[in-house]
């Protein structure tokens, strides 16, 4: 009956969060990632990444503007949600949300980004014709004082909101993770570590994200891919994953070794229904190929040529494998019966508000918001009117 | 007081916000009712029920309860001798219609247990939601201000006895509301009167003279999950160890 083996609560049947809550994490995960990538740079001075400092900005930003849109789309009541601004329930987790995501959008992304490009933003409302010159003015926020010291004030400023930007991006995804670990309802979920787990594999995910994004956007570029800068991100790629899957193997190990009431459930949809998505593709392709891939550029010396494909492999492997991750917490919490008696099934919908096609056209959203954030404030020197526009 | 137009500014948006705060938590009330003088329970009394589904079909008649969803239901367990904390359970229709009668009795143990919202007084819905829509009443009673729900399902994931959905044409968290608006009127709920075998009854623990005291008192009593520490209200007597 309805997909359904064995016995769940009858209310239990129909699955409550669908693809839209897994591409919720998804998302900001590679919010927080990109920026920890950016703020290498800023607060760290890894020099090599420079590269893909603004970059990494921008997608980030273009990542936070869709972040919403999935849990909005999965509301019953859309319309209802500011209330979780003006009458927040002090004790639930996610009604924070509103301020987590309002704070780090406002007072770390966006300001960051203004203070980096201020410099460009006055030069390009100057040399700029029609509308796209408005809006640049407008950018400016009526400040066009482009004096050294007003720069270095910038940059002053620019380094204290990224300092104050790493905490909020561990914030921002970490609170993710809280809202899923803190149910004690739900074994699969409630875990201390799952804050943690979601903060790094945040990281896998952004820094992945923007490693491959650097590469097929300076390839569009006809330009020469740095590989200095690729090889450094690999490695933190590399460590940062080592962490990820440590942390996840501790909790699975935890789990098999504890094997608590839940478990009989668990063991059981881990080889049946999650087989593909968490054996397969999550831990086998998303992670330790990855990983072997990675460790190989690390420990061998490659021609550069295999190198960038190795990469390219590692990369687009690792987001598969944090998307599966994503994918097994929120619908592979559901598939079992908090009876621990049963297990339904996952039927998603092609058109509907919380069907796949939506899923899919909210994947590829950032992407279009970060090509007009690219043609908006170009993160590499650019030509304008025969005058350079640079913001290193 | 005097107020400037500034502090006018900052006092009025400030006190509407609090005044939609307590409007949201306030239940409706019932002329003569006092909520500070009850605290409500159930007692289900498990050698009693013989699994004929009136709470259910009540239940789902009194509240206009989607098809295909439950505030109530009943549960038939089957515990064999040789797998005592593995049982079969069934609940066709969540018991509506009552169940199939057992051909061939296995080995072991056969019995009926109904289930509803425990009306938790530490309740992890009530905790998760992000509005506050759903809230503890002064009377224990956990309740749903659905012109308030935003839909968004973390209560239902929240709850560890899988008694919450959102209604699908509301698109709002529902749930038992142990028939508030009968019980405020001094009814019982609709499953305790349909009930022919008294295997439900409605309990208030700050009456001293509900026979629940005495019953509490005299019996070996238990709540679900009782590892959940959630202050369940729903008293289960002659509960098996294998109930989930």
């Amino acid at each position: 009956m309805n997909g359904v083996e064995g016995f769940m609560y009858p209310n239990e049947v129909g699955l409550q969060w669908s693809v839209l809550i897994v591409l919720y994490p998804f998302i900001t995960g590679l919010v927080a990632g990109a920026f920890i990538l950016a703020s290498l740079e800023r607060v760290f001075r890894v020099e090599a990444v420079k590269p893909t400092y603004r970059l990494a900005l921008l997608t980030a930003l273009s990542f936070l503007l869709v972040a919403p849109l999935p849990l909005q789309l999965h509301l019953g009541h859309p319309e209802r949600s500011p209330e979780m601004y003006f009458t927040p329930h002090s004790t639930s987790a996610m009604a924070m949300f509103g301020y987590v995501y309002l704070w780090y959008l406002m007072a770390v992304l966006v300001l960051e980004i203004w203070l980096d490009y201020r410099r460009d933003i006055v030069l390009l409302s100057q040399t700029t014709k029609g509308p796209v010159r408005w809006i640049y003015r407008l950018m400016t926020l009526g400040s066009s004082n482009i004096s050294e010291r007003s720069l270095h004030i910038d940059e002053r400023v620019g380094w204290v909101v990224t300092l104050i930007g790493i905490p909020s991006a561990f914030l921002l995804h970490g609170y993710v993770g809280f809202i899923f670990g803190s149910i004690k309802a739900n074994p699969w979920w409630s875990s201390p570590l799952m804050p943690v787990v979601f903060i790094f594999s945040a990281m896998v995910s952004g820094v992945a994200g923007v490693m491959l994004l650097y590469m097929a956007i300076t390839k569009i570029r006809k330009q020469l891919i740095d590989m200095h800068c690729v090889d450094t991100i690999a490695m933190y790629l590399f460590y940062i994953f080592i962490i990820d899957f440590s942390l996840e193997m501790l909790d699975l190990i935890h789990r098999v070794y504890e094997a608590d009431e839940s478990f009989r459930s668990l063991n059981f949809m881990v080889h049946t229904k999650l087989y593909f998505s968490h054996i397969v593709v999550q831990i086998f392709l998303g992670t330790v190929t990855p990983l072997i891939l990675l460790f190989v550029t690390q420990v061998v010396k490659l021609p550069e040529i295999v190198r960038k494909r190795m990469y390219v492999t590692a990369g687009c492997l690792a987001l598969v494998g944090i998307f599966a991750m994503r994918w097994n917490v929120v619908i592979g919490g559901q598939l079992f019966s908090k009876s621990f008696l049963g297990y339904t099934t996952y039927k998603m919908d092609l058109v509907t508000r919380e069907g796949s096609l939506v899923a899919v056209a909210l994947s590829l959203l950032p992407l279009l918001f970060l090509w007009a954030l690219v043609k908006l404030l170009p993160p590499w020197p650019t030509e304008r009117n025969g005058q350079a526009v640079t913001g290193d | 007081m005097n107020l400037s137009r500034r502090q006018m500014l900052i006092l009025l948006p400030a006190a509407a916000v609090a005044w939609k705060s307590v409007l949201a938590g306030t239940p409706e009330e019932a002329p003569n009712y006092k909520m500070s003088e009850h605290w409500w329970g159930m007692l289900i009394d498990i050698p009693k029920c013989i699994g004929c589904g009136n709470c259910v079909r009540a239940c789902a008649a009194e509240n206009d309860v989607p098809e295909g969803y439950f505030r109530t239901w009943v549960e038939r367990y089957h515990v064999s001798d040789e797998d005592m904390t593995n049982p079969q359970v069934i609940s066709p229709d969540g018991g509506k219609q009552g169940f199939p009668v057992v051909e061939k009795e296995d080995a072991g143990k056969y019995f009926f247990v109904p289930k509803m919202c425990n009306q938790c007084a530490d309740s992890p819905c009530t905790q998760v939601c992000p509005v506050g829509a759903t809230f503890v009443s002064p009377d224990g009673v956990v309740l749903v201000d659905q012109s308030y729900c935003l839909g968004c399902a973390y209560c239902v994931q929240a709850c560890p006895y899988g008694c919450r959905y959102i209604h699908p044409e509301k698109k709002v968290a529902d749930k038992c509301t142990l028939c508030y608006h009968r019980i405020t009127k001094g009814l019982t709920t609709a499953c305790c009167e349909s009930c022919p075998t008294g295997a439900r009854q409605l309990v208030d623990l700050k009456d001293p003279k509900d026979p629940i005291h005495e019953f509490l008192k005299t019996h070996s009593v238990q709540v679900l999950k009782p590892q959940m520490a959630t202050g369940a209200k729903a008293f289960y007597n002659g509960l098996d160890g294998s109930v989930r």
